[in-house]
């Protein structure tokens, strides 16, 4: 349950992070506010996952400890969540595959059997809601806006396009989660994450790219070399100084 | 916003029966305020959930039901020993950085009141919603100047959806949502059309 838990964790901070990156650098202030609320929302889950995951460890860390003392081939978030910003409908893209996914498999995380879990993911469904909502809208206002922001949705949509297998492929700690009761097996939503974004793409007048060669490694720790530059800064402090606080 | 200063007629609340102590307890809530929405005690955004009072052995249980609280208790025996008190809140949001102010804060405020073993937990099930906040909650944010909830809470809404916000300021409804997300996140950015004001809707989680 433990790598189970920090693969649900390692996401929400990965991408939390990513977002929170655009901190003062958004196109607009609303978009920026967006951003980091977003990733603020995203940065809170993955610490109410890993305090529970340190709590079931038992030998007395915390949730710091998870996100700071691990290293690269420790964490289990998926590859695309770890995709570098690149420009706004990059990140767009990058976003809207992620919460199509996890607002289904939030969803389905609410019926766990493990009652702390499930209370997570009910309270994050709720903020996943917003960040779907954001995310299809801003994929349809620049897929369905001008030249130039077409070809630009378009060019990230298909950029990111072989990121999306990993998340709908079950790694070994899904597959028994989903069999012990606690957890989701991504294919029990595959039919609705599909169905959402086709349903989103299409509104956006934006070509659904074929499937072809699929990116995975992330689920078991085999990641891009974006992920060290993402510690190196994030952990930086906690190496530096251990322990330190303010 | 506390202040512990020590008068000498520190209320005895060993005297007190658990009906009376857990009275006081939810009095000493509705002092606490929320660090981010000043005008809104900790009562009115409907954060605390339940209060376990723990008087030597015996436990007594009184929960927020709505607007309500209902007190559940057997009589009280000799005057108790050991007096000890637990919060249960729930956060607004997940990241919510004003949650562990509010544990201090509450803590403060029942230590001045003469309760010093206090605990608070924070429980995220079920997940707090705006329907739980008071009537009284809502006409003080209207004052303060920011649009209270307009409607019940869902998680599916449609997108591009367009909600009638009247503006805090002049009550027009002719108003347009900037943001989803504003300065908090439990609230979004509006601007009204008539008086051109731009303000804070504390939006319908």
């Amino acid at each position: 349950m433990q790598e189970y838990l920090l693969h649900l964790a390692d996401n929400a901070l990965i991408l939390g992070h990513r977002l929170s990156e655009w901190c003062g650098h958004g196109p607009a202030l609303e978009i920026d506010m967006a951003m980091t609320n977003i990733s603020l929302d995203l940065i809170g889950q993955a610490r109410n996952l890993y305090a529970y995951a340190a709590e079931l460890e038992g030998q007395g860390k915390t949730e710091d400890d998870l996100a700071y003392l691990r290293d690269v081939n420790g964490f289990r978030n998926v590859l695309l969540v770890e995709q570098p910003n690149g420009d706004f409908a990059q990140t767009i893209a990058r976003s809207f595959f992620y919460d199509s996914y996890n607002y289904f498999y939030q969803k389905a995380l609410c019926e766990s059997h493990d009652k702390q879990l499930a209370a997570i993911a009910e309270k994050s469904l709720k903020e996943v809601a917003y960040h779907l909502r954001w995310s299809s809208e801003w994929a349809i206002r620049l897929g369905d806006g001008t030249e130039e922001s077409k070809q630009k949705m378009q060019a990230a949509i298909d950029d990111l396009w072989s990121f999306r297998g990993e998340l709908l492929t079950p790694a070994a700690y899904e597959i028994e989660a989903a069999k012990a009761g606690y957890g989701v097996n991504p294919l029990e939503i595959k039919e609705e994450v599909e169905k959402k974004l086709q349903e989103i793409l299409l509104e956006a007048t934006l070509d659904l790219p074929a499937d072809g060669w699929m990116h995975s490694g992330g689920k078991t720790g085999r990641h891009s070399e974006h992920l060290g530059f993402i510690l190196a800064e994030m952990q930086f402090l906690q190496r530096a100084y251990p322990d330190s606080t303010w | 916003m506390v202040e512990q200063t020590d008068t000498g007629k520190r209320p005895d609340n060993e005297s007190l029966n658990p009906d009376e102590l857990m009275a006081k307890i939810w009095q000493c809530l509705s002092n606490v305020s929320d660090p981010e929405v000043p005008v809104l005690t900790v009562l009115d955004l409907g954060v605390v959930r339940k209060i376990v009072l723990k008087l030597d052995g015996a436990e007594f249980v009184s929960e927020i039901d709505d607007l309500s609280t209902s007190i559940t208790s057997s009589p009280p025996k000799t005057p108790p020993e050991k007096i000890s008190v637990l919060i249960q809140i729930t956060p607004t949001y997940t990241g919510c950085p004003a949650m562990s102010m509010i544990a201090t804060n509450i803590k403060l405020e029942l230590i001045a009141n003469g309760i010093k073993d206090v605990q608070v937990e924070e429980i995220l099930s079920p997940a707090w919603t705006t329907d739980w906040m008071t009537e009284s909650g809502k006409q003080k944010l209207k004052e303060y100047g920011i649009a209270p909830p307009q409607a019940k809470a869902r998680v599916e809404k449609m997108l591009f959806d367009v909600s009638n916000v009247p503006c805090p300021q002049c009550n027009s409804k002719n108003t347009e949502m900037i943001s989803e997300f504003g300065s908090t996140a439990c609230k979004s950015l509006y601007r009204c059309l008539d008086c051109r004001e731009p303000f804070d809707y504390f939006k319908c989680h």
